[in-house]
């Protein structure tokens, strides 16, 4: 993991969690920092805007998602594909 | 206490701009949603909707009143004349200080608000038309019908978000019944499928990009319609007096508030609605034949609705067909509980309960009749249509067979 990003990311998730970067853990599950479901998505409004990216993203069927939002060092890796751009596509 | 009837309805949505197209479109259930086509649409996340087509306010309105017509008060007025030809009205009838109107709605003229910005922001100019204040304003529609039917009684919008329309139609019968009106034109009307009226949606995610499937196991969000439906209420004996043809009887209505949370729907507060619906037309769960479902195919609304009905039907809810019609017509959001009344003249008038159509695959959380895919033939006496809005506002209207 990129320290950078996973620094951001812990703070933005610590923001809407409403506790303190050093509580957050990339460990630690959405569930388990507190956050609701409008909670999740204002963090991913704020992961998209810090980080210049369009993360797909229904509220319906948040499992569904291809953005792995399961624990947040998931989310870290995730916005990191993210940024790194597509894979190559097969040929 | 007075009796309240409706003797008009007249509609413009996405499966017609009329009541017989809307009829026939739901019997056959059809679905109204398709590509959105606006400026800046390719931005969106979320490019589908329940899009009037084909509409030319040119052959509704004059040029120089449609300079103060947003399209939601277009769809309205439109709406309300149908409901008066068919009440056989041209404008109040006796005192008009006894006739006033009542429109949902929760954008207003959110399309005039949208063009009015681009000018001033994305186009850098400094002006915008003149006419931009009365346009927009919530009470628009209501203020352009009392107009011109002559409506002097009471009149205003009423802006719940998703209920607005069975809240408007609800406050139309409850004066009347109190016998602070003799008629009321009632309904509510919405128009924000627009690049900044959407823009403001995607940002919820709760939409589908794939399409509206309410109460199937597979459905992932709610899909945008617009348009408008209007009611002509009337006092049961004045109604007869004039020999008007009576569609319905509205003979309860509840609104109740969660007092919970801003976005997520709860059961109880759902559920105080349905049966304070009930107590008020003084009927039990085993007389009412159909429920149009406010169904808008999001994950939270359909599981928290099957769960309200159930609480308040008991053994009643395995018997009962339970339909949302916004997978055919969209979610017209303010408009949307006065486009769904027509599913519930169609059940108690022609015997034929609108489908939920698009469903795929039972969900366990959302076991009722559903009334899949097809149309059913059905004599039913009395039904209930629900609305529950973002911010906990519920409103729930009981109607009738006469």
């Amino acid at each position: 993991m990129r320290p950078d990003v996973q620094d951001q990311i812990i703070s933005i998730i610590a923001r809407e969690a409403v506790l303190e970067p050093a509580e957050v853990h990339p460990d630690m599950t959405l569930d388990e920092l507190g956050l609701d479901s409008l909670g999740l998505v204002e963090m991913i409004f704020a992961i998209e805007e810090a980080f210049n990216i369009s993360v797909p993203f229904n509220a319906n069927e948040p499992s569904q998602s291809d953005f792995d939002i399961s624990s947040v060092g998931a989310i870290v890796r995730a916005v990191e594909r993210m940024i790194a751009g597509p894979a190559p596509a097969a040929a | 206490m007075r009796r309240v009837v409706i003797t008009g309805a007249g509609t413009v949505n996405a499966l017609a701009q009329d009541v017989p197209g809307t009829f026939a479109a739901m019997a056959e259930g059809r679905c109204g949603i398709g590509t959105l086509n606006f400026p800046d649409v390719e931005r969106l996340s979320v490019q589908i909707g329940a899009q009037v087509q084909g509409w030319q306010p040119e052959a509704h309105f004059e040029r120089g009143k449609l300079a103060f017509y947003d399209l939601f008060t277009q769809f309205a007025l439109v709406a309300a004349a149908q409901a008066m030809a068919q009440a056989g009205l041209p404008g109040a009838p006796g005192d008009p200080t006894r006739w006033g109107c009542v429109m949902g709605t929760a954008g207003g003229g959110n399309g005039t608000v949208n063009d009015a910005f681009r000018t001033v922001f994305a186009e850098g100019k400094n002006r915008v038309h003149p006419f931009t204040v009365p346009r927009l304003m919530n009470n628009a529609a209501c203020s352009h019908i009392s107009m011109g039917y002559g409506l002097q009684g009471p009149s205003f919008s009423v802006a719940t978000a998703c209920s607005s329309s069975n809240h408007a139609i609800g406050l139309a019968f409850q004066m009347i019944r109190a016998g602070m009106a003799d008629g009321m034109l009632a309904g509510g009307s919405e128009s924000m499928l627009n690049f900044g009226g959407l823009k403001a949606w995607e940002g919820l995610r709760v939409m589908s990009t794939d399409g509206c499937r309410p109460f199937s196991a597979d459905r992932n969000g709610m899909v945008q319609g617009e348009g408008a439906g209007v009611f002509v209420l009337e006092d049961y004996d004045h109604a007869r007096a004039r020999g008007a043809e009576i569609l319905a009887e509205i003979n309860g209505f509840a609104m109740t508030s969660d007092a919970g949370d801003i976005v997520m729907p709860s059961p109880e507060g759902a559920a105080r609605a349905i049966r304070g619906a009930l107590n008020d037309a003084g009927l039990s769960p085993d007389q009412v034949g159909y429920i149009n479902a406010h169904g808008t195919g999001t994950a939270a609304n359909d599981r928290t609705e099957v769960a309200a009905i159930r609480q308040v039907f008991g053994p009643a809810a395995d018997r009962v067909m339970v339909s949302s019609t916004k997978a055919m017509h969209g979610h017209c959001i303010g408009g949307t509980g006065a486009v769904e009344l027509l599913a519930c003249l169609l059940a108690l008038r022609e015997g034929v309960i609108a489908p939920t159509i698009n469903h795929r695959a039972d969900d366990p959380d959302c076991d009722l009749d559903v009334v899949p895919n097809v149309a059913r033939q059905a004599r039913v006496d009395a039904v209930l249509s629900n609305a529950f809005a973002f911010g906990g506002l519920n409103a729930v209207l009981a109607l009738a067979r006469v």
